[in-house]
């Protein structure tokens, strides 16, 4: 009658409690405040939002112990912070001041460009990046409880959350139909392990829970995402870059419970104020683009 | 994750009209996990986000997920109120941890604001374990549900701090703290049977559904 924690099932299972939910980036406390205040069902605690790491450049690392610390004591839902791709060390950091979960994360810059973190080494669970069924294997398969598909954060454009989570959906419905024998070749192609790829031929899922991220800036965007079948949304700059961020918080969070009904989504739409100015992604030379760190 | 029910849909495979009619707040959390254990036992599943959908159903499970999501949606949809209303005139409902903290009377380490349903005559305390580090699974006596221990997951799980006297307690820890309550129509968890394959809670919470239908 042991006491376990640490297990996938415990670690996959806050991803799972998480779903329908909106998990919103936030800088301060105050924001913080607002995010629980406005039905975020986690937060992100960062210390410069994607949009503004892209516009200041330079080298994106872990957040001050300290301003993760302050945005822990100021909510009691799940905080989330960030490790750089493949900084183990990060993780451990992150572990030890006791976040919820450790985001692996392409918007900050990567710290070894061939290996990502042995997450299961972690008590703490990971969510990743992914663009495709292969890289979300690649990473449930070194231990990530929760997948988010990437998107291209910072931009308040969804281009590339849709094109992300598409991709993903359509790769499972790819298994699904396959018979036995080709998912060997499957499994080479998507260059994922051959005992998870028949996981998800057999289920027609993940097996874990599958985000959305990267450009989410409206109430409508959140529930295009549900509606391509995200378990839920990462609203990154989209809030607090915006001109009314608790009113748009508290919008997003509605039109992803009634993702399906757009007359919901309509009456939230209303008098938000100014979403977030944005980008273009193809404006965006390819060094820029965050969604290609990590493989 | 394959689910694809739709508010207000009924469960696949139950159009006979047999299974006892049950809702599941859908408002945020694992619902589809609910909505699965409860088609698997027979029950009529919908998903319930409007007022109208909770009139059609018999029963309602509040799953697991962020209380304080749920109060604030419950409470901008209309919902709070003809919820409240249905638990006092009887409707079973079960809740597991997010769901157990909106059916407390009384919250402990609420944020500021926030408001439970009500119905058990306990006191829960949110977050009573601490972080996601401190979550676990463990095996649980459940003497109401026969000698097979229950095989519970503690998900940033709430405790029963105190247990008034029209509540009972179904479960403890090795430490004494419960974590299973049940009153009349009302069963509370603060972990998640519907994540582990265990289906007696929801059976047990079925006899009381098929009792008053």
């Amino acid at each position: 009658m042991g006491t376990e924690t640490g297990s996938s099932r415990v670690k996959r299972g806050l991803a799972e409690m998480l779903k329908g939910g909106v998990i919103m980036d936030v800088v301060t406390p105050e924001q913080a405040r607002i995010a629980e205040d406005a039905g975020a069902v986690a937060v992100m605690a960062l210390e410069r939002v994607p949009a503004d790491i892209r516009a200041q450049g330079g080298v994106a690392r872990m957040s001050d112990p300290d301003l993760i610390e302050a945005i822990i004591a100021e909510v009691s839902i799940p905080v989330m912070a960030k490790a750089r791709i493949g900084h183990f060390v990060e993780a451990q950091v992150l572990q030890a001041l006791d976040v919820d979960y450790i985001d692996e994360s392409e918007v900050l810059s990567p710290a070894d460009y061939v290996n990502h973190i042995d997450k299961w080494a972690f008590n703490t669970p990971f969510v990743c990046g992914a663009t495709n069924l292969g890289e979300a294997l690649r990473r449930i398969n070194e231990g990530a409880a929760m997948i988010r598909s990437k998107g291209e954060a910072g931009t308040g454009d969804v281009s590339e959350a849709t094109k992300h989570i598409r991709k993903i959906t359509s790769e499972i419905n790819m298994l699904r139909s396959m018979t036995k024998d080709e998912l060997y070749v499957a499994a080479k192609e998507l260059q994922a392990p051959y005992d998870l790829v028949v996981e998800v031929a057999e289920t027609g899922a993940l097996p874990v829970v599958l985000f959305t991220a990267g450009g989410v800036a409206t109430p409508a965007d959140a529930a295009m995402m549900m509606q391509l079948g995200a378990d839920g949304v990462f609203v990154g700059s989209g809030i607090f870059k915006s001109g009314n961020p608790q009113a748009r918080a508290a919008a997003v969070v509605k039109a992803t419970t009634f993702y399906d009904d757009p007359s919901v989504i309509a009456e939230v739409s209303r008098g938000l104020g100014e979403a977030m100015v944005g980008i273009n992604v193809g404006d965006l030379a390819a060094p820029h683009r965050l969604a290609e760190r990590g493989w | 994750m394959t689910t694809t029910l739709r508010s207000g849909s009924a469960g696949a495979g139950h159009e006979d009209g047999g299974g006892p009619r049950v809702g599941v707040l859908a408002l945020q959390g694992d619902f589809r996990e609910h909505a699965r254990v409860l088609a698997g036992l027979g029950a009529r599943v919908s998903l319930v986000r409007r007022p109208e959908e909770l009139a059609a159903v018999d029963g309602l499970v509040i799953p697991g997920g962020e209380s304080t999501v749920m109060d604030k949606l419950s409470r901008t949809f209309g919902l709070a109120d003809p919820l409240k209303s249905a638990i006092s005139e009887g409707l079973p409902v079960y809740g597991t941890c997010a769901g157990l903290i909106m059916l407390a009377d009384t919250l402990l380490d609420a944020i500021p604001d926030q408001q439970s349903l009500g119905g058990l005559d306990v006191v829960v305390r949110r977050n009573a374990f601490g972080s996601q580090n401190q979550s676990f699974e463990t095996e649980l006596d459940v003497p109401a549900l026969g000698a097979e221990p229950v095989h519970a997951v503690f998900i940033r799980g709430p405790v029963v701090e105190s247990v008034g006297p029209g509540a009972t307690p179904l479960a403890a820890l090795a430490d004494g703290r419960v974590v299973a309550v049940e009153q009349e129509h009302l069963i509370g968890t603060s972990f998640h049977p519907e994540i582990t394959g265990e289906y007696r809670f929801h059976a047990y919470f079925l006899d009381k559904v098929r009792s008053r239908a």
